[in-house]
């Protein structure tokens, strides 16, 4: 990507003159990466414009004045919330915001062209709607920093989470499907107005429950059980947690029929339950009950063996079934190496291409270096995730981070590897680019957590320990010091 | 906890290389199979932002292009419609191309080599680059006489016409057809109710019966015999046996004369007198003398067995098919058994022999012109090669002059000697009980020939079981060749 990356860990003599005693807080860097992500999008929309209508308008400046200014002001909270916050999660998550906003409203342009072309009824624009979400998901994000002070809080509310969690996730499989169901899938949760998928949610307070549940109990798992064939095999009760998330997993891939999000979360506890048991033999033992799963479920739900069917072949039912994602690898085949150009392309062929397609619909347009970069920017919040998590000091934060982490890592490479035909296309949306308020809102509050972990790690102690004091060096005394040898 | 964290964080490396990995796949590897798929409606609409060239016959366009005011720009449309719906094939912004509009999309679209000094000087100028023309070998008059012989009567079939001497090809019509505008539209609940229309009996109307098609020949391959006859120790004059029916070789299978009448007046009947009266036993015991070898040798030389051909529309293969045993020879010669070939494939073996024995290259376009009619590339005839000896050409050609003086039907043309042998090919798996395709393969002037045809009218057109391709086939042509001789072409 180009950006200026900064080792956050190294004290820089520059703005330190006491290099013992405090830490740069790096907020400085964070502006300056938020201003260039603001020149980006910015770009990015002038390129839009250009393409599309062949003329530039005065309200591209308003617009990248606004999205500065919506960073500016979550700027402002993590400088007063969490100073010592890694300084490149924010820009990386601005940016991306930025790029499904553009991409949003290229593909309302597009829409309306083909809307326009076709004599259908013009569709309503996503753009604006999305604006509005992004501007109520800042808002949740500086609540969380403010009310969580400190994530370890959090931990005392691990079985509540859990609970509200549970239900979240569980709400949408049990209500009647005019109140969940749509496009395929038992997700929603239908508020009049507006929809919210309660899924979203549940993903990161179900992540605070195991974080506190593990490390309250992170002792029992660690317990060796009989010892067979060299392996030290965990105690049957023990497994209870990693069963019982395995069997809601099912159970949402039965009642919901979201394989995306059934993956997520199994994923998520495998994971968390290696980090706070370091112990592999939970991998072996998760990934037999995938397995296991994967075969059951294929032989018991025909939409699963559509979805597979397609994954190996689409062309097989190319007017049906597979249409959509041959539609997205036309695109993205289309857009080669260097992409169409932002606006030139023709995302708008591929249907919800502004939400679980938006990854195709960027692949089209900037190519394939283009998806290279933004997966990079990926790559980088999930490290720098994972980075806090290994500098923070307690381990309910270590594991809270690593779980946090790992879920924008894994649920990314769900998504993308979903739409370029990798694994088969599950159905869930592309964080903080895919248009959709509830993955949006979602996901701010997950790098509210992070944010707030990451300051924990780089927050010097309260009380600085006394410094010996030391005389000046004619006081000293004459030491004798043994030679090395 | 750091390792495992360290062994997670890198699992997520991992992940993102195997997306870049399968990235790269999709959008290097195998980006261009996908961008030229023709399903990718992206390549159209790409298409669809240029004016596109026009296809046209005689210099009227049959395939036009009109400005509109929506996101593609310019509408396609087909002012003949039908008529040239098997040459011109369509363009849809769903569904894709075919016809002479897929076979010459390069140069419709302009993206040809040969348009590149056009393309420069469009670049220079700032104009829309603009797809050259493509100007059919078709003949209008020809072409609406070919297509109305068929569609007038509700007539299944295929008629192909084309100029002996060049192998331009001057009518190809097929029936029944279909609308081409109705695909081109660009209101996409129409296209996409044509389009299920049109495939509702699996396409039958959107199928070229005159290049994608093979029937039975029939009576019109004694032609082929006859010719092959002729070079191998026979005259007009050698004698054939004149028996109402005949056993074949080697089974219980009587061969039966039409209406199971004898060939002539005599015990034998000479070459010339079996090829005229088209006596099935007379020529099921000369394919059986004359060989397999020989016959195949010929039939290739007439281009039967010779494998697919771009015209530059795509053509069926016409082939003999396999001849286990000498009933099977004798049936061949009858142009029944597994003899199939394409009406312009016996289109070509009348102006083969109308030629003097030389075999031309059919061939559709005639030149490709830029936006402003200013010509490009044009087709040069091309001999691919001699068939049979002038001499035997013209023996064959007496013979089907004598042929045509037998033949019934409609249409005569007073002053015009016409040469022809028609067919009637049974098919189907009860053949005596189905409909016969009705043949007829002529070409005119016999002295020194302009035109030459084929018609194929299948199950008997309006004739049912007792149809005759000199009833039912025999107008069609002679029309067609009407239609040609008035242009003086």
């Amino acid at each position: 990507m180009g950006q200026p990356t900064s080792d956050g860990a190294a004290p820089s003599s520059a703005t330190s003159t006491n290099p013992g005693l405090s830490v740069p807080t790096r907020r400085g860097t964070e502006l300056l990466l938020l201003a260039f992500a603001a020149f980006l999008v910015t770009l990015a929309n002038v390129l839009v414009e250009a393409n599309q209508s062949g003329e530039l308008t005065r309200e591209l400046i308003y617009y990248g004045a606004a999205y500065l200014a919506l960073f500016g002001a979550a700027h402002v909270a993590v400088r007063l919330l969490a100073p010592y916050a890694d300084p490149l999660i924010l820009p990386c998550v601005a940016l991306l915001n930025g790029i499904g906003l553009v991409m949003i409203h290229r593909i309302d342009l597009g829409q309306a062209d083909r809307a326009i072309q076709l004599g259908q009824d013009m569709p309503t624009d996503a753009a604006p709607r999305q604006i509005l979400w992004t501007a109520i998901a800042l808002g949740l994000f500086i609540a969380v920093m403010v009310l969580v002070r400190d994530h370890r809080m959090l931990a005392k509310y691990g079985y509540t989470a859990g609970l509200v969690g549970l239900v979240a996730l569980a709400l949408p499989g049990l209500l009647p499907a005019s109140l969940s169901e749509a496009n395929g899938a038992k997700i929603w949760l239908k508020l009049g107005i507006f929809s919210i998928q309660p899924g979203e949610f549940a993903k990161i307070l179900l992540l605070v429950f195991f974080a506190a549940f593990l490390v309250a109990k992170r002792d029992l798992f660690t317990h060796a059980g009989r010892r067979v064939l060299g392996v030290d095999l965990p105690r049957a009760r023990d497994m209870a947690p990693l069963f019982a998330a395995w069997g809601l997993s099912v159970g949402v891939l039965v009642l919901e029929k979201d394989l995306g999000t059934s993956l997520l979360f199994f994923g998520i506890v495998l994971v968390m339950l290696y980090i706070a048991t370091e112990r592999a033999i939970w991998l072996v033992i998760g990934l037999t009950c995938f397995a296991v799963g994967c075969v059951v479920a294929y032989h018991l739900f025909t939409h699963v063996q559509t979805r597979v069917t397609i994954w190996l072949d689409p062309f097989v039912d190319f007017y049906g079934k597979g249409n959509q994602l041959i539609l997205a690898l036309f695109g993205m085949g289309t857009g080669g190496v260097f992409g169409a150009g932002l606006g030139a392309g023709r995302p708008e062929l591929v249907p919800f291409a502004n939400s679980d397609f938006i990854i195709s619909s960027i692949a089209e347009e900037v190519g394939f270096v283009g998806l290279a970069a933004v997966l990079m920017l990926y790559v980088l919040l999930s490290m720098r995730g994972f980075r806090s998590a290994l500098a923070v000091r307690d381990s309910f934060g270590k594991l809270l981070g690593g779980g946090l982490a790992f879920a924008v890592g894994f649920q990314v490479f769900v998504v993308v590897g979903g739409v370029t035909k990798l694994i088969p296309l599950t159905g869930l949306t592309a964080p903080f680019l895919s248009q959709g308020g509830s993955s949006l809102v979602a996901n701010y509050a997950l790098v509210a957590l992070l944010l707030r972990i990451s300051d924990a790690a780089r927050r010097p102690s309260t009380l600085p320990k006394p410094r010996p004091q030391q005389a000046p060096i004619a006081e000293a005394h004459t030491v004798l010091v043994e030679r090395p040898k | 906890m750091n390792t495992p964290l360290r062994r997670v964080a890198m699992s997520v490396m991992v992940m993102v290389l195997l997306l870049l990995a399968n990235a790269t796949y999709v959008q290097v590897f195998k980006a261009d199979e996908y961008r030229k798929d023709p399903r990718n409606q992206r390549v159209l609409l790409e298409e669809y932002s240029r004016q596109r060239g026009k296809i046209l016959a005689g210099g009227q366009a049959v395939a036009d292009i009109k400005e509109t005011n929506d996101r593609l720009k310019f509408l396609r449309t087909y002012p003949a419609g039908e008529m040239y719906a098997p040459i011109t094939g369509y363009f849809s912004p769903s569904y894709g191309s075919v016809g002479m509009e897929f076979a010459q999309d390069s140069v419709l679209n302009g993206s040809d080599d040969r348009l590149f000094v056009r393309r420069l000087s469009d670049l220079i100028t700032g104009r829309d680059p603009r797809g050259g023309n493509v100007e059919l070998t078709v003949d209008p008059k020809v072409q609406q006489a070919a297509y109305e012989g068929l569609h007038k009567k509700g007539f299944t079939g295929a008629v192909v016409a084309m100029d002996p001497k060049t192998g331009a090809i001057l009518g190809m019509a097929s029936t029944p057809s279909y609308d081409p505008n109705r695909l081109a539209t660009h209101d996409s609940d129409e296209q996409a109710k044509a389009w299920k229309e049109l495939n509702a009996d699996g396409g039958r109307a959107m199928k070229n019966r005159a290049l994608k098609e093979i029937y039975p020949p029939g009576s019109t391959f004694k032609l082929v015999v006859t010719a092959a006859a002729l070079q191998n120790g026979y005259n007009k004059d050698s004698q054939l046996t004149a028996a109402p029916d005949i056993t074949l070789p080697g089974t219980q299978t009587t061969l039966e004369n039409y209406n199971h009448t004898n060939c002539g007046s005599g015990s034998t009947a000479s070459l010339e007198t079996a090829l005229a009266l088209s006596c099935n036993t007379a020529f099921a015991e000369l394919a059986g003398a004359v060989g397999e070898q020989k016959l195949r040798q010929q039939a290739e030389r007439f281009g039967i067995g010779t494998g697919e051909q771009q015209i530059p529309l795509g053509v069926e293969a016409s082939r003999l098919g396999d001849i286990p045993d000498k009933a099977a020879l004798y049936q061949t010669g009858l142009g029944q058994r597994d003899v199939r070939v394409t009406p312009l494939q016996n289109a070509v073996l009348a102006a083969t022999i109308a030629n003097g024995g030389a075999r031309m290259q059919p061939y559709l376009v005639k030149s490709i012109t830029s936006a402003d009619l200013h010509e490009l590339d044009a087709t040069k005839p091309k001999k691919v090669e001699q068939a049979v000896p002038s001499s035997v050409a013209s023996t064959v050609r007496d013979m089907m002059i004598k042929s045509e003086r037998n033949t019934g039907g409609e249409g005569q043309i007073s002053g015009v000697t016409i040469a022809s042998k028609t067919g009637t090919a049974e098919h189907g798996t009860d053949p005596r009980n189905t409909n016969p395709h009705a043949w007829y393969v002529a070409f005119a002037p016999a002295e020194n020939p302009k035109v030459a045809v084929a018609v194929i009218v299948e199950d008997g057109g309006d004739r049912g079981l007792g149809a005759t391709g000199g009833k039912v086939a025999a107008p069609i042509g002679r029309a067609v060749i009407r239609a040609a001789l008035q242009g003086g072409g």
